[in-house]
């Protein structure tokens, strides 16, 4: 027994000394001999490095296939979704989405997972880029306080969607229990300047987006798929502001983008930018010149662009709703030297009549139609002015005056507003750029100018700082023909 | 007349046995049949008639019991009984620190331990059937797992972190007059490892049937059931010598007087 035991070592000793010497002398042609990345041996050990999001870690380049060490802790932990709302999130690796593992086709992964004893629940995870029954969920279900390790060979090139697949799975994916891991091919993706990570998700809370304080799972509007929040890498304003993700004019920037759902799909959009290339879904087919990605729950795209001219870039999930009432909003804040062939900025503001559009017409701002009934009292003047404002201002100032954390400000409540009611009618008839403070936070966003007449001046501003806690003030039509001629 | 003085009678036996209690902190459980949450219409679960602690167990009562059965010490422990998480925070064999509260819900205990514990005390560990029993009723009704809020209520808890160090008494009194089975920490049942969850909760809709039908139907008027699921995935998740920092226990009893059948 003992011999025949010897035997078969030194036999595996032997081939592994030939595949050894072969891979030494003649590199390039073993590489045309490997013909199922199965065969791909993977020998030396090394320890994954991990990012949290929006960063990637170094690519593969031309590495080869390594036995690879994961560590991932899973973290139950309070947070903020949005300003002064906060939500228990489930995390691997303490972000939503999860921290980004990056492989190379050939890998063996040696995953090490971490529940941490303070954690209520026990869990487990699920890669789509694992080749066995349940992804792995079934070998590293593990209790508070315990780790479960098991391994996989990465197959297939792509990137994956992973994710918690413990009881009720809906609910651990809600909290946020999802990421990516990209498996490279043998030559590794093509250099780039920028990399990032983002991934979408829905949230489902027991109050309405923007209700204070912490804010429980609502497990009835998950069912319903009636989302409070949709948004990138988390929460509100992940990408927004500070938080932006950056490059330069001339450079190529490759985002990895995932989408946890749990039930939404996004209709990924890059506003300002066509995407030069797209993995479509994540893998090997690539799509050129694309306006608009689908990106499925529990699916993923890679998409490549050069960036030619500078400025905020933003990132939508473009059924639009999402983005501005929902929270789906990113930016790409792109630095350098102007280029007016690709893009000239504004260069004229004509009126533009249709034909035949008596009623359409655009009025010029030296002779504004007054609207046709005038606010006999205030009440009156709030009801003209609601109207209006739902048409005009809803969209960005939001339903109650609360704004778009970092990207709109509030006006309910708003120190700004309340100040000074010329300043305020003069942006809306001129518009706004440039960075302002608002009730302590930064924004800096451009509003347009509003082309409204003097009454639907008045009875808008009179509207809003008549609701909301601001200062009730009364806004007339003489005021705002007052700072209009004033300009 | 007769007839009436029947019911009198019926109404008062009734409060006496929900009032009653016993010397020890239990009170009585008057069996019954329900639907526990794998089943379907046709497998109903039969209660006998038990006693329940009121609390669950608590620090300060442990304590006295590692006195008394020193086997059960921290140090001394035998790892085949209790991994290496067992009384994790204490900082001797005979004291628990400062961090933990007298009050509080002993934790990181295996069920060997608990078992033994109960055991001790001449009682036993609940079965998973009592004490679903037991915890599906709230402050008015026997069973209010059709309520919305009372479910909501349960999930608020699943998700809320670092409950396991609150005193025992701080959440409801339920019907039966029992506290704190939802709200401070999960708790060990004599047949935790009955349940045949794998992890890979998809394919448990496969591998039993009887277990896991419900999942397969889970619509909008099962959300009673998400709370329940995350309690069987928790016990799905352990193992006899695990000690986890959110799991206590609570000790039951056979009921010592049969109760009258009906008059």
């Amino acid at each position: 027994m003992q011999s025949k035991f010897f035997s078969s070592r030194a036999i595996l000793f032997i081939v592994a000394m030939l595949i050894f010497i072969s891979s030494c002398t003649t590199d390039g042609k073993e590489k045309n001999e490997t013909t199922s990345s199965m065969d791909i041996p993977a020998k030396v050990e090394m320890k994954a490095v991990l990012t949290s999001p929006p960063n990637v870690p170094p690519p593969t380049a031309n590495r080869v296939a390594k036995k690879l060490i994961v560590e991932m802790e899973i973290l139950e932990k309070e947070g903020e979704i949005t300003n002064g709302v906060k939500y228990v999130y489930w995390t691997f690796g303490g972000t939503v989405p999860g921290s980004f593992i990056r492989t190379k086709i050939g890998d063996e992964v040696e995953f090490h997972l971490k529940n941490h004893p303070d954690n209520k629940l026990p869990h487990n995870i699920d890669l789509h880029a694992v080749t066995g029954p349940g992804g792995g969920a079934e070998s590293s279900f593990v209790a508070p306080g315990h780790e479960k390790v098991f391994s996989f060979k990465v197959l297939n090139p792509g990137l994956y969607v992973y994710h918690c697949a413990t009881a009720p799975v809906g609910m651990h994916i809600a909290n946020g229990m999802y990421g990516l891991i990209l498996v490279e091919p043998e030559e590794g993706l093509s250099p780039v300047d920028k990399e990032y990570y983002i991934m979408q998700g829905d949230f489902y809370t027991k109050g309405k987006y923007g209700d204070r304080g912490l804010q429980p799972f609502d497990m009835q509007k998950a069912v319903d798929e009636n989302a409070d929040y949709v948004v990138f890498n988390g929460k509100v304003g992940a990408l927004t502001g500070d938080n932006a993700i950056t490059a330069n004019v001339g450079e190529t920037v490759r985002l990895y983008v995932g989408n946890g759902g749990p039930n939404l799909v996004s209709s990924f959009h890059l506003i300002g930018e066509i995407f030069d290339k797209v993995h479509v879904e994540g893998g090997s087919l690539i799509n050129e010149n694309v306006q608009t990605t689908i990106i499925p729950a529990g699916g993923a795209a890679i998409v490549e662009f050069k960036v030619e001219v500078p400025g905020t870039f933003i990132l939508v999930d473009h059924a639009i709703f999402r983005a501005f009432n929902k929270g789906a909003l990113g930016m790409l804040k792109v630095q350098g030297e102007k280029n007016e062939k690709v893009y000239s900025g504004e260069l004229r503001d004509d009126i533009y009549l249709p034909e035949g559009g008596g009623i359409q017409s655009m009025p010029s701002s030296k002779e504004v139609p007054e609207s046709e009934i005038p606010a006999k009292s205030i009440a009156e003047r709030m009801k003209f002015g609601k109207r209006t404002y739902m048409h005009t201002c809803f969209a960005c100032h939001q339903a109650e005056g609360q704004g778009i954390a970092n990207a709109f400000p509030p006006l309910a409540k708003s120190d700004y507003l309340n100040a000074d009611a010329n300043r305020a009618i003069g942006i809306v008839l001129h518009g706004k750029t440039g960075e302002i403070t608002v009730n302590g936070e930064k924004y800096n966003s451009i509003m347009t100018a509003q082309t409204l007449s003097d009454e639907e001046i008045a009875n808008v501003l009179t509207y809003v700082y008549n609701s909301w806690g601001n200062s009730k003030k009364e806004v007339t039509p003489e005021m705002v023909k007052a700072v209009r001629n004033g300009k | 007349m007769g007839f009436l003085a029947k019911i009198v009678f019926l109404l008062v036996a009734t409060i006496a046995a929900n009032t009653a209690q016993a010397q020890d902190g239990m009170v009585e459980i008057k069996g019954g049949t329900y639907i526990p949450l794998y089943g379907i219409d046709s497998t109903t679960v039969t209660i006998t008639d038990f006693s329940m602690d009121v609390y669950p167990v608590t620090n300060a009562e442990y304590l006295e019991f590692v006195k008394a059965y020193p086997t059960w010490q921290k140090s001394k422990v035998k790892r085949l009984f209790a991994d290496g998480n067992y009384l994790v925070d204490w900082e001797d064999d005979l004291s628990y620190g400062k961090s933990l509260t007298d009050d509080a819900p002993i934790t990181n205990v295996s069920w060997f331990a608990a078992k033994n514990y109960c055991e001790c005390q001449g009682k036993r560990l609940p079965t998973i059937d009592e004490w679903e029993y037991v915890a599906m009723a709230d402050e008015i009704s026997t069973d209010a797992r059709t309520k919305v809020s009372y479910n909501q209520k349960i999930l608020d808890w699943y998700e809320a972190p670092k409950s396991f160090n609150k005193k025992i008494g701080s959440t409801f009194k339920n019907y039966w007059g029992v506290y704190d089975l939802h709200g401070l920490v999960w708790e060990w049942t004599i047949d935790f490892n009955s349940v045949l969850i794998s992890g890979e909760s998809r394919k448990d809709v496969d591998k039993d049937s009887n277990l896991f039908c419900g999942s397969a139907a889970v619509g909008a008027t099962d959300l009673m059931n998400y709370a329940a699921f995350m309690r069987y995935a928790f016990r799905g998740s352990m193992k006899a010598r695990y000690s986890v920092k959110n799991l206590g226990f609570r000790c039951a009893k056979d009921s010592s007087k049969k109760l009258k059948n009906k008059p």
